[in-house]
């Protein structure tokens, strides 16, 4: 099943957070959804700003690399990350800020993900721990 | 577009909102129509999950996530009935005797906060949770800030009945935080105050405000709103802006700016500063890891606090925050960055934020569209005291017994325990990069600010907009300056000064709009 973002956002993904890896079809699917109604909540040059970011990494990674993104390992892909992250330029910064912001929420919104770094905040409060 | 009237309206429910309702409900016997308008949705009590994305959604301003115009900061306010009382923890301080004194606004004594303050905490259950009810999170940052030399206090807290789901701002599953939604709200509906939710004020106008009341989305929570979808004209004696520092100021520049001859007299008042000098506390999420897992997503998140703004420029609160909210505020990405996150049955939570001065540039402008932009610069002042703060929040964990921490103004951000003697070379302002690191703030002040004269402010020490003698604001917008502690309490004694303000100009101004619309108008008057 294609992605419902750009090209290398999987990729990027996974590179944001590793555990994404081991996401099945329906695992992403959820991601995605979640990340989906997050930009529609936004004015819609929020979400093309993000298609032209991850098509950018896609872009970098061709020409520094002369590969896909997806096919880079993931030593390179950190490194590339990174030095968008830690860029002089602020626009680039807080586009990567923005793109793992979004990965962290459709990832880690998930109660799947919730039980596995082991968050367990029950709106029973104490009573739940007894 | 509808036309109804009313006495007094009331732009938001609100710590400011809310209070000023409950404070004036019982003019409702006296034949006074009073309508409070909300944006956001009315929640039964079944529909407050913890979950947090859902709640998110249904309780905040852009889930929580509203980026200033140069991106490098989120505000979180709530949009909901009841405002952000439904999303803080409900920590209830009586602002410093010093601050209030350093606004300098005739009229405005300590004393009088203080009164007014201590009435709200009786009215609000505010009281120390026992010793019983305080988890290891709060517990190792007192004994923390005990080994290292700092003096922990503990918050006072507005709750009743809390059962410890440590999940405050995603707004109480138990119903036990005592916010407006709880008690002020209530009591003024009981009295007869009418409140409409769903309800966006586009503009005020002259004696009127132009709301568009929206419908309930598909799958939304909360209510459908109490009139139906559509535009309305309010006409009031009164206007009361509650909506919040982001809200009001905006609410007010567009009605200036769109309200065309509507709206002839606001227009004609000079007002310079409105939108201006905006604090926000900029604030830091800091994380350090123990060898042990510890109670932390269970309990109440916020007990206590380290209180080193007169001194050093910041303050330092216990927090517990929701996975996503965390792996935000983590800077960076990556295998370290998941490493934390699987400890966090381990992890231990501060966050730190800064004393920022109210300067003209730190503004809220409206866009083409009407909506709030919030232009703030994270300058060199603030980032000192996020970086003074850090350092201390990690002398405090390591003195905890914490293994590890992770700092955002550190490269790399973790800390090992074998670095402790070396914090402040390691936690630097060199490495506090804006737009990299997660800033975050929930205490949103200023932009409608009480002073003397247009000259240096918006209204008077009453909420009484200068030139504009029916237009009243009673919100955190009122603060001249930062108020270094959390602020609703200080907003409820603030709220109920305008109330007295309201009531007793209210003859005056009523009596001029009765005769203007005509014997027999008042009242929700369908044209």
């Amino acid at each position: 099943m294609r992605s419902a973002f750009p090209g290398p956002f999987r990729s990027i993904a996974i590179t944001v957070v590793p555990e994404a890896a081991r996401l099945d079809e329906a695992g992403w699917t959820e991601v995605e959804a979640i990340i989906g109604r997050a930009l529609d909540a936004r004015p819609p040059v929020v979400r093309r700003q993000l298609g032209m970011l991850i098509r950018m990494i896609g872009l970098l990674a061709l020409l520094r690399y002369g590969r896909r993104f997806a096919s880079l390992d993931a030593a390179r892909r950190t490194a590339l990350l990174t030095r968008l992250q830690d860029a002089r330029l602020l626009l680039l910064r807080r586009g990567v800020w923005g793109l793992r912001t979004l990965i962290f929420m459709g990832y880690y919104a998930r109660p799947a993900a919730a039980a596995e770094i082991g968050y367990r905040a029950d709106p029973r409060g104490w009573e739940a721990r007894q | 577009m509808t036309e109804f009237s009313y006495d007094i309206v009331i732009i938001g429910s609100g710590a400011g909102g809310g209070t000023v309702a409950a404070a004036l409900s019982d003019m409702v016997r006296d034949g006074v129509r009073i309508l409070v308008v909300e944006q956001g949705p009315r929640l039964a009590d079944h529909e407050f999950t913890g979950r947090e994305i859902e709640m998110a959604d249904a309780l905040y301003e852009d889930g929580g996530g509203f980026l200033t115009a140069d991106g490098t900061m989120t505000l979180a306010f709530g949009r909901v009935y009841g405002g952000s009382t439904v999303v803080y923890t409900g920590t209830s301080l009586i602002a410093p005797e010093r601050v209030i004194r350093a606004w300098d606004v005739p009229g405005l004594d300590h004393a009088d906060i203080e009164r007014r303050s201590r009435r709200y905490m009786e009215q609000n259950n505010v009281h120390y949770l026992d010793a019983s009810e305080i988890n290891e999170n709060n517990r190792l940052f007192v004994e923390g800030c005990e080994r290292a030399g700092y003096r922990a206090e503990q918050f006072p807290v507005n709750v009743k009945g809390c059962r410890g789901s440590s999940l405050c701002n995603l707004g109480c599953p138990n119903a036990a935080k005592q916010g407006t939604n709880r008690v002020q709200l209530p009591h003024a509906e009981r009295n007869g105050v009418e409140v409409v939710t769903r309800a966006e004020a586009l503009r005020v106008e002259d004696r009127a405000v132009v709301v568009r009341v929206h419908e309930k989305p598909a799958g939304a929570k909360g209510a459908p709103s109490e009139w139906a979808p559509g535009e309305y004209r309010i006409s009031a004696g009164i206007v009361v802006v509650a909506a919040g520092a982001i809200g009001s100021p905006a609410l007010l520049l567009r009605s200036r700016r769109d309200g065309g001859s509507a709206a002839a007299g606001l227009r004609a008042a000079r007002l310079p500063r409105l939108g201006q000098g905006l604090t926000v506390h900029p604030a830091h999420i800091l994380v350090a890891e123990h060898g042990r897992a510890i109670t932390n997503d269970v309990g109440h998140p916020k007990s206590y606090y380290m209180d080193r703004a007169a001194e050093e420029g910041y303050v330092l609160e216990t927090c517990m925050y929701f996975p996503f909210t965390t792996a935000k505020n983590l800077t960076g990405f990556g295998e370290p960055h998941s490493r934390l996150m699987r400890a966090f049955p381990r992890l231990q939570m501060i966050l730190v934020l800064a004393i920022d001065r109210a300067l003209p540039w730190n503004r809220v402008t409206v866009d083409a569209r009407g909506k709030p932009v919030v232009h703030y610069t994270l300058d060199d002042v603030v980032i000192e005291r996020l970086v003074r703060g850090t350092r201390a929040s990690a002398r405090i964990f390591f003195a905890a017994g914490a293994l590890r921490v992770h700092a955002p103004s550190a490269e790399p951000q973790l800390i090992e325990r074998d670095e402790a003697e070396r914090l402040d070379e390691r936690i630097h302002p060199r490495h506090f990069w804006p737009g990299k690191v997660s800033v975050s703030a929930a205490h949103l002040m200023g932009g409608c600010a009480m002073g003397r004269n247009a000259e240096d402010s918006v209204t008077d020490a009453w909420g009484r907009v200068h030139g504009v003698p029916w237009l009243y604001v009673a919100d955190a917008s009122l603060f001249p300056d930062a108020l270094e502690i959390n602020p609703y309490l200080t907003v409820m004694a603030l709220a109920d000064r305008v109330a007295e303000a309201v009531r007793r100009d209210a003859p005056a101004h009523l009596a001029r709009a009765r005769d203007q619309a005509g014997a027999g108008t008042t009242g929700s008057v369908r044209v």
